[in-house]
């Protein structure tokens, strides 16, 4: 965009190239690690593994105490993006198209959730759930981590539809459309990048919250975050295998950044520059 | 442009209410009955009126100095994070590379640290920043600095926010960059030909033209810090000692280690408050920073 104005800098690169290289640095000692034996982690610091194994990627794809906690994690996930980018689109529709009564406080209301410490909400979510027999399946999860992902879903999507000019809609009521044929043909096709930043934001903070996620689960629904605190033994901790484990929850995030790539700057700004 | 009042417009907005209230007001509901309530196993429960909060808002309890304490050390912990990321995601946003495939590449390095999942962010740090096993506090200790982060309280506080740091400036920078990518061309011609200077070009448009989004990184960035738990609980533990215990690790001790419901409850219903409060003074300080470019882009 602005090439030619901006005055480019070699401490710009400079900058830029040490922000990455800290970036990275503990990312690749983590890689580095899952694929020394656990003789060479404990023994010596090395920059890259003097024999390199794969004993610990191993032992996670066999053994299906640890690849059920990938596929539980990926179950609630998927749930929670869906409820939530579902629920979201009226109600962020309603908001930017409509004043209603009680409009700001049940806007800021439902923000003050996406603001709440989960941790207040641990031990009420166990009891909840636990009385309507939702406890260690997925739904749990799903259900508990749209205290905060519905929220955050209703204020992206409300940022990307009020940019869609109003006209459209009353276009589309004088050639009688009705109102879920205008939203789901016409409306929906128009802010697609917006749904797109909303379901990755909800991927987001549903795949890297941990502590809702354990509290809410025992053996069935367990995530693959909370089977990686089984790694201490009698023999000491099983370095090489957490490392491991914790490459394997990287990949997830970083395919899903690899494809909205052209949009990550705007999503992060929330439909909002 | 005033929106149009239609009051049905809440049949729009009635699943989202439902799913939130079901998650936020029956759980809260929840907590307010043990806040009053003590409890000395077997399910017997005794009603106690005020009795936590009072001891909750009085520094001479046990109770009382423990929570003053943690929200001491998470508001200094915010206030330190606030006044690094910030900053530096201003600089790196401001050092992003013009075009091309470098913007792709390090838009996903950036990106990623935000996607891993915070309990592995911890591992990562605890793996990197170990003294015998890990390359960071490896090298520290080889250059003469005694570094421990499990021992030493100094070490430790600094171990995690060179964590969050490492974690959460991408958000920042990324938000900026987003705010500088709207700035038309022109504003820089402008300033070119009125030979003004790279600061004043950082202060009389590009500061300003990311206020907004800056707010939201503050907003954000202030939020979740304050509800931080699961890094410092891998890295730390919340020690050496209760050094690094923060409100949100402070509460689950009392809540799921020592099973105290009603103290818990107390601590969650006033922790909750301060966050609400400090979420209205942010929500209003950015509407009304909204409305404010509203009335500078169409003067009425």
């Amino acid at each position: 965009m602005s090439s030619t104005s901006q005055p480019s800098s070699r401490a710009g690169a400079f900058v830029m190239a040490l922000y990455l290289a800290f970036l990275i640095l503990p990312i690749y000692w983590l890689v580095n690690m899952s694929l020394k034996t656990n003789f060479e982690i404990n023994t010596t610091v090395s920059l890259w593994p003097n024999e390199i194994t794969f004993e610990h990627y191993i032992k996670i794809f066999t053994d299906s105490s640890w690849y059920s906690g990938y596929i539980n994690s990926l179950t609630y996930v998927a749930l929670n993006t869906i409820i939530s980018i579902t629920l979201a689109l009226p109600a962020a529709y309603a908001f930017s198209r409509y004043s209603f009564v009680g409009e700001k406080h049940l806007f800021f209301w439902l923000l003050s959730n996406r603001m709440a410490p989960p941790a207040v909400f641990a031990l009420p979510f166990f009891n909840l759930y636990s009385a309507i027999g939702l406890f260690d399946t997925p739904w749990a999860v799903a259900l508990a981590h749209c205290l905060f992902n519905v929220p955050l879903a209703v204020w992206i999507l409300e940022g990307f539809m009020s940019g869609v000019p109003r006209e459209i809609d009353e276009t589309a009521a004088i050639d009688g459309y009705s109102f879920p044929r205008f939203f789901i043909k016409i409306f929906m096709p128009l802010i697609a990048s917006g749904i797109g930043v909303a379901a990755f934001f909800c991927f987001m903070f549903s795949w890297v919250e941990l502590l809702l996620a354990r509290t809410l689960t025992a053996t069935n629904a367990k995530p693959i975050a909370v089977t990686m605190t089984r790694t201490v033994s009698a023999a000491g901790m099983d370095w090489g295998l957490l490392a491991a484990a914790g490459v394997l929850t990287i990949i997830p995030g970083a395919l899903v950044i690899w494809f909205v790539r052209n949009y990550i700057a705007k999503g992060f700004a929330l439909g909002r520059v | 442009m005033d929106k149009p009042v239609n009051n049905a417009a809440w049949l729009l907005v009635a699943p989202v209410f439902l799913i939130v209230a079901f998650s936020a007001i029956l759980p809260i509901m929840t907590v307010v009955n043990y806040s009053v309530q003590d409890t000395f196993g077997n399910n017997q429960f005794f009603w106690n009126g005020l009795g936590w909060f009072q001891e909750l808002l009085d520094p001479t309890t046990e109770l009382g100095g423990r929570f003053l304490d943690a929200l001491w050390r998470n508001l200094l912990f915010s206030a330190i994070i606030l006044a690094i990321e910030v900053p530096l995601g201003i600089l790196v946003a401001l050092s992003m590379p013009r075009d091309g495939w470098k913007v792709a590449a390090t838009l996903v390095i950036m990106a990623l640290p935000l996607l891993i999942p915070w309990n592995v962010v911890g591992t990562i740090w605890q793996v990197f920043a170990r003294a015998d096993i890990g390359l960071g506090g490896w090298a520290i200790n080889a250059l003469g600095i005694d570094y421990n982060y499990t021992g030493d309280p100094l070490a430790a506080w600094i171990t995690i926010v060179v964590m969050d740091v490492w974690h959460w400036t991408s958000l920042v920078a990324l938000l900026c960059y987003a705010g500088l990518k709207s700035i038309p061309d022109a504003y820089y011609q402008a300033a070119r030909i009125d030979g003004a200077s790279r600061w004043a070009i950082f202060t009389t448009i590009q500061l300003p033209k990311m206020k907004r989004v800056l707010l939201i990184a503050v907003l954000l960035r202030f939020m979740d810090s304050f509800m931080i738990y699961t890094e410092p609980f891998v890295l730390t533990g919340g020690g050496p000692g209760n050094a690094t215990t923060f409100l949100s690790i402070d509460l689950v001790k009392i809540a799921l280690g020592q099973f105290d419901l009603g103290k818990a409850a107390a601590m969650s219903l006033v922790y909750n408050l301060i966050v609400l409060a400090l979420c209205w003074v942010f929500y209003t300080v950015m509407t009304n920073a909204g409305t404010e470019r509203r009335h500078e882009e169409n003067p009425a």
